[in-house]
This record gives structure tokens, sequence and C-alpha cells, in this order.
């Protein structure tokens, strides 16, 4: 499996197959709905934003509470497509990689590819797994959102599949169009 | 009468939110092994590895299985030879959620407004349905509702004539549009007939039984069987990734309804189909 590394560069992301499970590992941002809405607003008023946006990447993901003595609660990607509509925003700025489950809408797919971006499926559900990939943990913006706050991650070999390549093929439509070929046969 | 003290709902509400949040439990991960086995597509099997293995893990170490611990939906059967003391129902099985979310760790996922949308902290109000039923006993029944499912789910309002082919026409329209974002293999509760929202409860209804039962009808376990194999020859796979394995169950449940109507809603649950029930 293909070992990758953050911050993320157009080169190496060029390299990765629809369908590729690769281990992703180096700091990621998470980010949700609210935190979403709030960053594009900052952007919009010309206001920084909270991370450097340049060749990161934003991983869906509202955690549960960090038990004691934890580095970070259940933490499982949620479904994307909430987040379509500021996406393409993000990906102009430089954000490279996005992860979540679920479909992208066309426009996005279009934005992947004109930025020469991926967008990555975590297993919906594996909140315990993913969280074991987790070594650090750290709040960095929007506090006051709880779950959906801005956290810095370093994560380690996180288990990872291309779901848009950053030629805009997207493995939502082509895996189940093989599979359906392979039983029709 | 038989008097039950309110205290002891809470309790049940407590440990049942927090257990069910960390513990799959045995009927969703024998259907899981079994559908596994059977899996023929390779990306579908792997993953139904990884969801299986992350059931053992959360188990394990006692975090919960998926972040979305969900919305809680409560339902409460009610002998009428009960006599609650101690308290009001509806505050005791609140103030169970939030001691289970808060001691269990459990994401707060509940917003006071639908629009203004700010948190509650203690993910209550939950959502309680109430029946009266014969007898002294209080059944309670607890699923932590996560929205990933919740929200691909549909409510038809099919005309009479559209029969049994309507029926299966909107699960599959429904599960198809649904796609990968519920996270399959789905769980299908499918409620027939009532009105509007007497069909959308009778869809949550059919996520409470254990996985794999039948409707005791006859007629409707095979209709059961029926929809399943035809969800499963949408190839939709898990995760939306292809394979055979898009829905672990179709569960129905049915109610009378007027000549004119045929309403038919679905509500899908995800493969952490979580929940438990407590007879006291």
């Amino acid at each position: 499996m293909k070992k990758i590394q953050t911050p993320l560069t157009k080169e190496i992301l060029s390299t990765l197959e629809v369908g590729e499970k690769i281990l992703l590992s180096g700091v990621i941002y998470t980010g949700r709905d609210a935190a979403h809405k709030r960053l594009i607003k900052s952007l919009e008023d010309n206001k920084n934003a909270p991370f450097q946006l340049e060749g990161q990447l934003i991983y869906y993901v509202g955690p549960t509470p960090t038990p004691e003595g934890a580095i970070i609660g259940s933490a499982g990607p949620t479904t994307s497509y909430r987040m379509d509509e500021f996406t393409p925003t993000l990906l102009d700025k430089g954000i490279l990689g996005t992860v979540g489950k679920g479909k992208r809408s066309d426009y996005v797919i279009e934005s992947i590819k004109n930025n020469g971006a991926v967008y990555f499926a975590a297993v919906g559900g594996t909140a315990a797994l993913m969280a074991e990939c987790v070594k650090k943990c750290e709040v960095i913006a929007y506090e006051d959102l709880g779950t959906e706050a801005i956290r810095r991650l370093e994560v380690e070999d996180m288990p990872l599949i291309v779901a848009v390549s950053s030629k805009g093929e997207d493995y939502y439509k082509l895996g189940r169009k093989n599979y359906l070929e392979m039983k029709s046969r | 009468m038989r008097e039950v003290h309110v205290r002891l709902i809470t309790d049940e509400v407590e440990r049942m939110c927090i257990h069910s949040n960390k513990h799959l439990s045995k009927d969703v991960v024998t259907c899981l092994e079994k559908m596994k086995d059977e899996e023929t597509w390779p990306s579908a099997k792997d993953i139904l590895e990884l969801i299986i293995q992350n059931a053992e893990t959360a188990s394990n170490t006692h975090v919960p299985m998926c972040q979305d611990t969900g919305l809680v939906v409560v339902f409460l059967e009610v002998g009428q030879e009960v006599q609650f003391k101690g308290g009001y129902i509806e505050d005791a099985i609140n103030e169970g959620v939030r001691r289970g979310y808060d001691k269990g760790q459990l994401r707060k996922s509940v917003v006071r407004d639908p629009l203004t949308r700010e948190n509650t902290g203690d993910n209550t109000p939950c959502i309680i349905h109430h029946k009266i039923v014969k007898g002294d006993k209080v059944k309670l029944t607890v699923i932590p509702k996560g929205f990933g499912s919740e929200n691909m789910s549909r409510i038809y309002m099919l005309k009479p004539s559209q029969g049994v082919q309507g029926v299966i026409e909107s699960v599959l329209e429904t599960v198809e549009i649904a796609g990968p974002n519920p996270c399959p293999p789905i769980v299908v509760g499918v409620g027939i007939g009532g009105t509007f929202e007497k069909a959308a409860l009778l869809a949550k209804k059919a996520l409470i039984r254990p996985l794999g039962s039948s409707n005791e009808d006859s007629y409707y376990a095979q209709l059961e069987e029926t929809i399943l194999n035809k969800v499963n020859d949408l190839g939709i796979g898990p995760q939306g990734f292809g394979g055979k394995t898009t829905a672990l169950k179709v569960h129905i449940e049915t109610a009378p309804t007027h000549i004119a109507g045929l309403p038919v809603a679905i509500n899908i649950g995800c493969h952490a189909y979580r929940h438990m029930e407590v007879t006291i």
C-alpha cells in the first residue's frame, strides 16, 4: 500500500489511481458543517484562515469527547456532500485533499480535477479504528463549536481510499460499474 | 396498579445509551459475518472485514463504534396498570440520555433550534414515542440514530393502484438516491399504510426489530426477502464501492389505511445498527 505524507503536493497526488488504497501520515485539519461555514465567511471577509491552506488536507469529522488518557474520541468520517458548496473555494485557495465518505457533486469533482487535488474516502462508521491512527490532537479554532471545532491532528498510517482522483475519476461510479460488469459476465 | 419509580427508567436509559453505542449486538455481528463470507467482490469483503474489526475494537476499548452517536429515539410501551412515581416520565428519560451521553463520553449532536442551531450540550431532548398497552410492564427501546442514514430516508404517498410494485420501486429509488451516504450495508425499515406520519413511525419501528427477524405475516416476510434481493442486485455494495452487500436486511411494518391512499415510508439504518430494549 502506498504511503502518503502531508503536506500534499500535486505531483504526489497525480500518481494516485482511483480506487487505490493508501496510508496517510502527517498533519491534517478537521472541519465539518459549521466550521466550513465560518471558515468561508472569514475568507470572504478577507480575514486569515486559522491555518495555512496550501497543500493541506481537511478531514470531515466531528469526534466524540476525548476519554481521559486518550488522544481523541471516536473519529470516523461524516458524509461529505454537505460540505460540497464550500469545497471549490477551499481548493482554489490551496487545499489539496479532503477526507470524508460518500459521493461528491459534479462541480466538486470538476474543481478537484482543475486543482489537481484528491478526495479520499475513509470507511464510514469505522470510528474506533480511525481514532487509533491519531497520534496528536489540538483544537486550533472555533472552540465554541465543540465537536465541530477545527482540530489539528497528527495521524499515522490512516487507511484511505482514493474516491476521486486528480484526473476526476470517481470510484463511487467506477467501483459499482466494475462490480456489475463482473456479475453480468 | 403497579408502581414504577421513574429513577429506574433513568438508570436503564443511561445504561442503554452507553452500551448500545459501544457494543454492536450479536444479531448484527452475526449478520455482518455471514454477509462477509457470502461477498464475492474483494474490495467489498475488505470493507466488511474493517467494519467487523471496528466493532470489536469499540467493544474491547469501550469507545463508541461510530463518532455519530446519534439522536436518541425512545419507544416507550407502558402497561395501563402502571403508575409512575417520583417524577415526570419524559423528564426521567431525558435525564437518562443526559447522564448516558455525559458518562459514556458520547457525542452531543442535538441542536435546540433547527435553524439557529445552538447545541443543547447534553444530547437532549430525545424523541419519545409512547404507546399504552395492556398489563403492568414497561418496555423501553433505545435507538441512538445516526443522521448519515436518517438524512437519506424518504416518504411516498402512493396511489392504491400502484400496489406492491409501487412499494418495491419506492424502496429501490430511496436506496439508489442514498447510494454510499448512509454507510452501507444498510438496514431498510419500511412502513406501509396508516397516514403520512404513521407510515414514518412504522418505518422507524421496523428498525427496532432484532436484525433478521421476519414480519409475522408470511406475505410480508416474503416481500422482505424479495426487496432485500432486489436492493442487493443494485450493486452499490459496502460504502458504495460496488458489491453484493448493499443491505443487511429489509424489515417491513404495516398498518390499516384509507381507501384512497398507500403511504410508504423508508427509514434507513446504517451498519452500526444500534438498538437495545429492556422490560421493567
